[in-house]
């Protein structure tokens, strides 16, 4: 590990301030599970290492399920699980966070980081994907508001300009019969990198017809994939086999993988479907108890 | 880069040191302040042989810098005896022969101490899945496990 400046700001703006006027490269520093392994490789040689723990609105959940939940962007799995009222309105992106890694990684991994470490694996971002979350990001010229999967732009690569960093992920607000879910598929039981990841998050009517669907994909291409065409298999339908197989379908359509030691492009591109489908049952299921 | 000056609770006493941003806190616990029960295996966050409690909260102590701790809470492996007088976990795993190098074994009690404060009742599952970030490489786990549910019904029945 070469050296490096450590800043800890206490405001979003000391933060942009540090960012933006950090002389080489700066380096934000939220739960720190990617960043200090990159640091110990060498992957990664800031100039400034700027920790944003010390920022109340990064460490807090705020709003409810009617209102739409405000997620800072630091705050840990184990604190996102043990948030009670997340967790009965939107399971599926709580389940992503609390995939990632082991106990002690939960103590520490944060959704912030999650999505701005940008692996097409991360298992965070496709829950949030499918749930229509925004990225609230501060910068030198102030606050903006993008959807999450504008964030990523490759392995490894956000959009974010220099100066900026992700303040917090804001969640809609949550219409009545409706679930979310998340699945991911790895080689063994548990910490282990995603080979696909589905997120899917869906409104039943009260005749149980689905009026509101989004599908997100994981670790199937460079960047996490919302895949409208497997959205659409399921709106208008009332989520029944024949509407499944068409998800399922679309999912594997859209698929650009690549091949490695966790799963070929063919593994990929088929379990994409399958954990689609298995993903969209659990959301209709949580939906239809979820009145 | 200069060291920065942290002042942090180790074990409860208020604690000062020199720093490194670069150092880890598993760097400063082991090479600053002495306290060599946790130990550094992966440096990855992988093993769980470095896991401490900060601000009550079980982590790897190799994926903490040491500079974040200005005005937190660590606690290691060398607070959970009392004295001379094991911890439950510490005497269980003992008599259990819940260890056989025994490098792994500061991580999985103070996992363990951390999993039955949180819930004393756990599933063999739980304590499995709980457990899953501390890797051995001599016991298969089985021993392990067994000491730390016998030690959780033992600490229930005491209560």
């Amino acid at each position: 590990m070469s050296g490096f400046q450590y800043e800890a700001p206490v405001s979003v703006d000391e933060a942009v301030g540090l960012l933006a006027g950090a002389k080489g490269l700066a380096k934000v520093l939220a739960g720190g599970t990617d960043l200090l392994v990159q640091l110990r490789t060498g992957a990664v040689q800031p100039d400034m290492v700027v920790d944003v723990k010390r920022i109340d609105e990064l460490r807090q959940i705020s709003g409810n399920a009617a209102s739409g939940f405000v997620i800072g962007a630091a705050v840990s799995g184990s604190e996102i699980g043990e948030h009670a009222a997340l967790v009965k309105a939107w399971p599926g992106v709580v389940e992503g966070m609390e995939l990632i890694g082991s106990t002690q990684i939960q103590g520490r991994a944060t959704p912030g980081g999650n999505l701005c470490n940008a692996s097409p694996a991360g298992d965070c971002t496709p829950g949030l994907v499918a749930a229509g979350a925004i990225c609230v990001v501060a910068g030198p010229k102030g606050r903006r508001e993008i959807p999450v999967e504008q964030v990523p732009v490759g392995p490894g690569k956000t959009s974010l300009a220099k100066g900026e960093f992700v303040v917090a992920l804001k969640l809609p607000p949550r219409a009545k019969n409706s679930g979310d879910a998340y699945l991911r598929m790895i080689p063994r039981t548990e910490m282990d990198i995603a080979i696909v990841g589905a997120g899917v998050d869906l409104t039943l009517d009260a005749s149980g017809t689905c009026t509101h669907a989004r599908v997100a994909l994981g670790a199937v291409a460079p960047t996490v994939l919302l895949v409208d065409a497997a959205a659409k298999a399921l709106i208008g339908s009332k989520i029944d086999d024949a509407a499944l197989a068409k998800l399922a379908a679309a999912a594997s359509a859209a698929c650009k993988p690549i091949s490695d030691k966790r799963g070929t492009i063919e593994y990929r591109t088929k379990v994409a479907g399958v954990l689609a489908r298995r993903a969209a049952v659990i959301a209709r299921d949580r939906a239809r108890s979820n009145g | 880069m200069s060291k920065l000056h942290i002042s942090a609770t180790v074990n409860g006493e208020a604690v000062e040191y020199l720093c490194d941003p670069k150092q880890t806190l598993l760097d400063v616990l082991r090479d600053e302040l002495n306290l060599t029960g946790s130990k550094e295996g992966c440096s990855s966050g992988d093993c769980g042989a470095c896991s401490v409690t900060l601000d009550g909260r079980l982590v790897c102590s190799c994926l903490v810098l040491g500079v974040e701790m200005q005005g937190r809470s660590v606690e290691t492996i060398e607070n959970m005896a009392s004295g001379e007088e094991l911890h439950p976990l510490q005497q269980k795993f003992l008599e259990a022969a819940a260890l056989q190098c025994g490098f792994c074994t500061p991580g999985f009690l103070v996992a363990a101490k951390a999993l039955l404060e949180k819930n004393p009742n756990p599933t063999e599952t739980e304590a499995r899945y709980w457990l899953a970030g501390n890797l051995c490489r001599c016991t298969g786990y089985d021993k392990i496990i067994r000491a730390v549910l016998e030690t959780a019904a033992d600490m229930r029945g005491s209560k």
